[in-house]
């Protein structure tokens, strides 16, 4: 019989491993996945772990989806850790982009390219205040933070949606839903020729950088961590509460909204109603299987950006349905919640319990009461 | 028939031994001791008579005959029946619905009023089964408890720390029922760490001492030394206590009146107190009269209290934040030691930076290095055993942490310390240390407010008693003229000259 005991310590090897057992529970469940749907299982694996590596243009592709991971994920993990529930980066994400999109729709052909700067930054401060929106109705009214920010993403879509369809929408469009094509100027430049990655992928690294300082090098990271851990000792030390909950959604709403305007002045060059992919909920998984760390964040964002762009190939070339992603996704973040309990416990091999059955425990005290 | 007899019982848990073949045989009608300072394996022993535990070794003789209940249900219907520390029931039901929750269906709730009726007259447990629990006070609360435990009609009782929460006079009234319960053939195994309890109450008197037994003694005929060298190994160091020189009031606290926060609260009314320079004030009190609320006004935790209610050095700090009042010298040290003193999962490096800022450098940068020697120095002048500074705080058994935080705290040479349950759960030697740490600031001058539970060790520690009971405070009392039995009585709020609300009335009667 096997048991779960508890560790005396937490196991610093498993901590690291865990991760490691999950992607590979996620590998062998994907494989019997393919075998049932009846294709082949190693080609099918392929399209999820070759195929986005495998050359240089294909790693650009992994790096345009990684990075808008990566940093939404790097505001939550600060979030989370604060013990503050933003669910809503998404809608962040979606007004982040409007905003960008706002600034980049002014530009003419007489802009310079420091057009680009107040696109992001327009991206940052859209995002930053829808996130406000959450962090005064939770200050003000006590209003549960996950509720608010989520319906706040169905807010955004309308906003979107409003927005392309009504007054943004390019006149010579023929009547498609979106807005004009941004011009030249206000595109984030890129890093290379005959490939997508832009400005945003050493933003997003400096960024990195920025939150493993912030979190684990200063007294205003500390304290906003402890309000997470404990949230009475954060009171017993003299931490505001109210602080450490308006940073937390203040920074991880401009990072969301950063990805946002990266995303539009970017890759899509325009805004549709399509913008919003999912990034905003994915990142939550992101910030989870990263450990809520800024440098785990990165492979977590890393891996995730395979399993899009794997399930675009396995829907392609396989005819998989799309739905294909969603369930690496899942899996992956159920296979690494169940390893992580290898962490506190063990497994143990037990012995069965003794032969000797206990005697009826109502004949015995019959006879003791004698 | 012996009872039940315990023979080498083990039980091994990840990193320990709880229990090391232990032995131990109780006899029908016999008050049985357990004695032992916390981690000596008491609980697990417990737990494992109880079914709630499994033994790795050993056999348990039940009557004289094996038995290994493999759940508290099959322990419950061998015969035995136990009444936790911490109680099981429900706040907004009555003492008789409670009972019946954990009764069978076979008894309608009017026979389950008279059968408690019946057993509590008949060991003298006065409690009226139709009052909500809410309104109980704790020992009223526990009543039910062993009510309850005695409606299944066991013939082992076993009571795990059963007068930490009770008065003096409580206590004795206790002891009554308990003798009564025994004298009717009823086994009853006692767990305590308290010597005069034991020495007071049982016949026979099994000493654990890190899972292994150390003694079986006749408690009646030990001192308490005698006892104290089984449980501890040793006997417990004599702490100097030299007459106070008390300098200036440093903290006052004047007609400090604060509403309750939440329903489970209790209300500070007028609450008057000084604490000067070079002395120790005690406050002593039943647990839940508002010693929660005046530490958490005083701390900085609640800043409700009215301005001018608290005064540091003359200078109002009613509405000052903790870390204010921190830099003006005044330092707390908290009950609940983890997730409040500390954090679980922070190192103790990273701990010492909840109160202790200095270690910040410009622009709010940690510097780890520093905080690593803070708590390095801290391990080492105290005597903290840990794996070392970067041990998280959850790894250290509670007296070693308790020693970190006091030691966190007194190092900061703070002109005001508040301490709260300084040793509460700690071991012999650990509380000798941090007492002795106490007494060694009032001497350096510092003002300190101890609130405890325990009287013994205010006796030991304090200069100055005060007594808090429904949210009010007593005059203060010197502790040379203070007795247990005056002490109990004004627990239950009943000191000259005090306004006795009709509440308060209700709870005095049920303690009498």
């Amino acid at each position: 019989m096997l048991t779960l005991e508890a560790r005396p310590a937490p196991s610093r090897a498993m901590s690291v491993a865990s991760p490691l057992i999950a992607l590979a529970v996620t590998v062998v469940v994907g494989a019997l996945l393919f075998s049932a749907l009846g294709k082949d299982p190693v080609r099918g694996l392929q399209m999820f772990f070759y195929e986005p590596i495998k050359s240089g243009y294909a790693l650009g592709e992994l790096a345009v989806k990684a990075v808008p991971l990566a940093l939404i994920a790097l505001g939550l993990s600060l979030c989370f850790r604060s013990n503050v529930w933003n669910i809503g980066a998404e809608g962040q994400f979606i007004v982040g982009a409007i905003a960008g999109a706002g600034v980049a729709m002014t530009a003419d052909a007489t802009t310079g390219r420091w057009i680009v700067a107040a696109v992001l930054l327009a991206g940052m401060l859209g995002g930053l205040a829808w996130a406000g929106i959450v962090a005064l109705l939770r200050d003000r009214f006590n209003a549960n933070e996950i509720l608010v920010s989520l319906m706040l993403v169905y807010v955004a879509d309308m906003l979107l949606s409003y927005l392309v369809y009504g007054p943004w929408k390019d006149p010579k469009g023929y009547n498609f839903p979106q807005t004009i094509t941004f011009l030249k100027a206000t595109q984030v430049p890129r890093l290379f020729d005959g490939s997508r990655v832009n400005l945003g992928l050493p933003i997003a690294l400096a960024l990195v950088g920025l939150f493993w300082v912030f979190m684990f090098r200063t007294f205003a990271g500390f304290q906003q961590q402890v309000g997470g851990l404990a949230p009475l000792a954060a009171r017993y030390a003299g931490f505001s509460s109210r602080r450490a909950l308006w940073t937390a959604l203040l920074v991880s709403g401009a990072t969301a909204g950063l990805a946002g305007a990266l995303e539009v002045a970017g890759p899509l060059g325009q805004l549709t109603p399509y913008v919003p992919v999912g990034y905003g909920f994915a990142a939550i998984i992101v910030a989870f299987v990263g450990r809520l760390h800024p440098v785990g964040v990165v492979f977590a964002a890393v891996l995730m950006s395979m399993f899009y762009i794997g399930g675009e190939l396995a829907q392609s070339r396989l005819g998989l349905p799309k739905s294909l992603t969603g369930v690496f996704q899942g899996l992956l973040l159920f296979a690494l919640l169940a390893c992580d309990t290898l962490i506190h416990y063990r497994v143990r091999r037990r012995k069965a319990p003794a032969a000797a059955a206990p005697t009826s425990a109502r004949a015995l005290r019959a006879q003791g009461g004698a | 028939m012996t009872r039940l007899q315990l023979i080498d019982i083990s039980k091994q848990y990840p990193g320990v031994r709880a229990n090391d073949r232990i032995s131990l045989s109780v006899e029908p009608g016999q008050i049985h001791a357990v004695l032992g300072e916390n981690g000596a394996g008491k609980s697990t022993l417990m737990k494992i008579i109880y079914g709630a535990v499994q033994p790795d070794e050993g056999r348990i003789l039940w009557n004289g005959r094996p038995v290994a209940p493999r759940n508290p249900q099959e322990a419950r219907a061998l015969g035995v029946s136990m009444v936790f520390q911490h109680f099981s029931l429900f706040d907004t039901l009555t003492a008789a619905e409670n009972v019946w929750l954990g009764l069978g269906r076979s008894l309608s709730l009017a026979q389950v009023v008279a059968r408690i009726r019946e057993v509590a007259g008949a060991y003298g447990l006065d409690i009226d089964p139709l009052r909500p629990v809410h309104t109980l006070s704790v020992g009223e609360r526990q009543r039910i408890e062993i009510v309850r435990a005695l409606l299944a009609d066991p013939q082992l009782l076993i009571l795990d720390e059963p007068t930490s929460v009770l008065t003096p006079q409580a206590v004795d009234k206790l002891f009554g029922t308990l003798r009564k319960l025994a004298a009717t053939g009823c086994s009853i195994l006692y767990i305590s760490h308290k010597l005069d309890e034991i020495r007071a109450l049982c016949h026979h008197c099994t000493v654990l001492r890190a899972g292994r037994v150390t003694g079986e003694v006749d408690p009646t005929r030990e001192t308490n030394a005698s006892l104290s060298r089984l449980m501890i190994g040793a006997e417990p160091p004599e702490l100097r206590h030299d007459a106070p020189q008390p300098g200036e009031v440093r903290l006052a606290v004047r007609d400090l009146s604060l509403p309750r926060a939440d329903q489970f609260g209790t209300s500070l009314s007028e609450v008057r107190l000084d604490v000067r320079a070079g002395e120790i004030v005690g406050v002593a009190g039943v647990s839940g009269n508002g010693q929660q609320e005046l530490l958490a006004a005083l701390s900085g935790e609640d800043p409700r209290a009215p301005r001018g209610s608290i005064l540091l050095f003359d200078r109002d700090i009613s509405r000052a934040s903790p870390r204010k009042r921190r830099r003006a010298g005044l330092h707390f040290v908290p009950e609940e030691r983890l997730g409040r003193g500390a954090v679980p999962t922070l190192s103790l490096a990273q701990n010492t930076l909840l109160t202790r800022t200095h270690t910040v450098g410009p622009l709010g940068w940690v510097r780890p290095g520093e905080l690593r020697a803070l708590a390095a120095r801290l391990i080492e002048r105290y005597g903290v055993k840990a794996a070392g500074p970067d041990a998280p705080a959850r790894s250290l058994s509670g007296g070693n942490l308790q020693k970190f935080l006091v030691g966190r705290e007194i190092d900061a040479d703070p002109k005001v310390l508040i301490v709260s349950q300084p040793t509460w759960g700690v071991d012999v030697g650990a509380s000798a240390q941090i007492r002795a740490a106490l007494l060694a600031l009032r001497d350096a001058g510092c003002a300190v407010l101890v609130v405890s539970e325990e009287l013994d060790e205010l006796f030991e520690l304090a200069d100055r008693l005060v007594v808090i009971a429904q949210g009010r405070l007593s005059p203060s009392m010197p502790v040379a003229q203070a007795t247990v039995e005056r002490v109990g009585e004004w627990m239950s709020g009943l000191w000259p000259n005090a306004a006795a609300p009709a509440e308060q009335r209700r709870t005095v009667d049920a303690h009498a």
